[in-house]
């Protein structure tokens, strides 16, 4: 009975994995590293996650969960609130749409797709920061913090590939 | 095994249509929390200081080792060149000394002086001390969160100091943690004048390194390497709280480099002048508060 219990709340623990480990990085993409400029420049690593999780298990990211994570990150990050929450949700729907085409394909495939969505997940933020708020971005600060995002997808891809492996392989 | 088939498929498009639904409602939801914070309605900050307030223990756990850790890392830098350090403190401390018989005489002339005027004294100050938990932002804001809120006196519009200067002021407050607009954001105005003319001017955040000078009285000819202080115009800012120092001047416009280093934020001081009977430090109380 107690075993029951157990291997039923291990289950739901790693099912709740997706979302767990996007929630971290919104909190660790707000947490003070004593590196100059980082605040301002720092990747996106909540996107990354987020796609990573969308493409890969779907289920386990439904939209909802896109929404109250882009929440999350606006209470936390000062951005207009609903900001991440919209630009997340066209993200998944972005995806979902296209989620035959993500399937069984080789890495850097998804790599460019990523670069793409990423590309227009950035355009979008700006538009609608833009419009909701009067906040525009410089150029070149908007260009390096989207290249460095696009260059660090391979880097988290690989580790939450590994936690996908370790937890989510029979699930 | 052929029933959860057909039930699948009986229950198939209902569910397409209902996440259809769903999904469209959250973009609804999505954009009417945009307008509403636009029109600027009470509840979006609220509910923002709400979701602060539940996670700032975790923020403020997760930030504890990478602090440790940093500041492991700058000891042992600091190591490397300790005598060259020691030297430098040594010709500082003769140098402050001077100055400290230069203020004690100064505040001995004050104090004669105010005594033969009968000027009221200013209303003793009270610091809360907090430690920043988040230096969010991204492109679009300049602000942090720091570990005291409501309960440990701070209310909105109170200045955030560092030793080296000014930082910004209290933006929106929850009930254990609250955001610090930084002098570079796009939303912050604050009173100044050039320390050595008196001259009136407004420094605007750009979210830029370097806020700009505007609204300078017709006249100021501010040059390179002035200091800006507080003018205390407003009455949001004691006068005299140092800014910056101008660095820019001419054809783009005066800009303005604050003193305080917004990179590496790790204490902020709030400074409560108007208000009596705060605490002195961020003592977290045991058990929140809650209600109404």
């Amino acid at each position: 009975m107690v075993g029951a219990v157990f291997a039923q709340l291990d289950r739901s623990l790693k099912l709740a994995l997706p979302v767990v480990s996007t929630v971290l990085a919104v909190l660790l993409s707000v947490v003070p590293l004593p590196i100059p400029e980082y605040s301002m420049l720092a990747p996106n690593v909540v996107l990354v996650c987020a796609f990573y999780w969308i493409v890969h298990r779907p289920d386990l990211f439904p939209a909802w969960c896109a929404f109250l994570v882009g929440l999350l990150d606006d209470a936390l990050s000062g951005a207009p609130l609903g900001l991440n929450a919209l630009v997340l949700l066209l993200v998944h729907y972005a995806i979902v749409v296209q989620h035959k085409f993500f399937r069984g394909k080789a890495f850097w495939l998804i790599w460019a797709a990523f670069a793409l969505i990423a590309g227009g997940a950035a355009i979008a933020t700006a538009i609608v920061a833009y419009a909701a708020a009067h906040l525009s971005v410089p150029f070149a600060l908007f260009a390096t913090q989207l290249a460095l995002t696009i260059a660090i997808y391979p880097a988290i891809g690989a580790v939450l590939g590994r936690v996908q492996r370790l937890f989510l392989t029979a699930g | 095994m052929a029933r959860p088939g057909t039930t699948m498929k009986l229950t198939a498009p209902l569910k397409v249509l209902l996440q259809r639904m769903a999904f469209t409602g959250l973009i609804g939801a999505s954009v009417g929390l945009l307008v509403l914070g636009k029109a600027e309605a009470p509840v979006v900050e609220r509910a923002r200081m709400t979701v602060v307030d539940a996670v700032a223990p975790m923020l403020d756990a997760i930030g504890k080792p990478i602090d440790t850790a940093a500041r492991m890392i700058d000891t042992a830098r600091h190591y490397a060149d300790v005598h060259e350090e020691n030297r430098r403190l040594r010709e500082e401390n003769l140098r402050l000394l001077h100055w400290q018989q230069v203020a004690r005489n100064l505040e001995a002339e004050n104090r004669a002086m105010r005594d033969m005027q009968r000027v009221a004294t200013e209303p003793g100050l009270t610091f809360v001390t907090a430690r920043v938990i988040a230096d969010a932002g991204g492109a679009f804001v300049r602000s942090v969160l720091i570990a005291a809120g409501t309960r440990d006196g701070i209310a909105k519009g109170q200045p955030a100091l560092v030793p080296d200067g000014l930082v910004g002021r209290v933006g929106e407050t929850g009930e254990r943690a609250a955001r610090v607009l930084l002098l570079t954001d796009l939303n912050s105005h604050v009173p100044v004048q050039i320390e050595g003319t008196r001259d009136r001017a407004i420094i605007d955040g750009d979210n830029s390194d370097m806020p700009k000078l505007t609204f300078l009285s017709s006249g100021a000819r501010p040059q390179l390497g002035d200091r800006i202080v507080t003018s205390g115009d407003g009455g949001v800012f004691p006068p005299g709280l140092p800014v910056g120092i101008v660095v820019q001047t001419g054809e783009h416009g005066v800009r303005v480099r604050p003193f305080a280093d917004f990179h590496r934020l790790e204490a902020i001081r709030i400074v409560d002048y108007g208000l009596a009977g705060t605490l002195p430090v961020a003592a977290p109380p045991p058990q929140p508060r809650r209600g109404r």
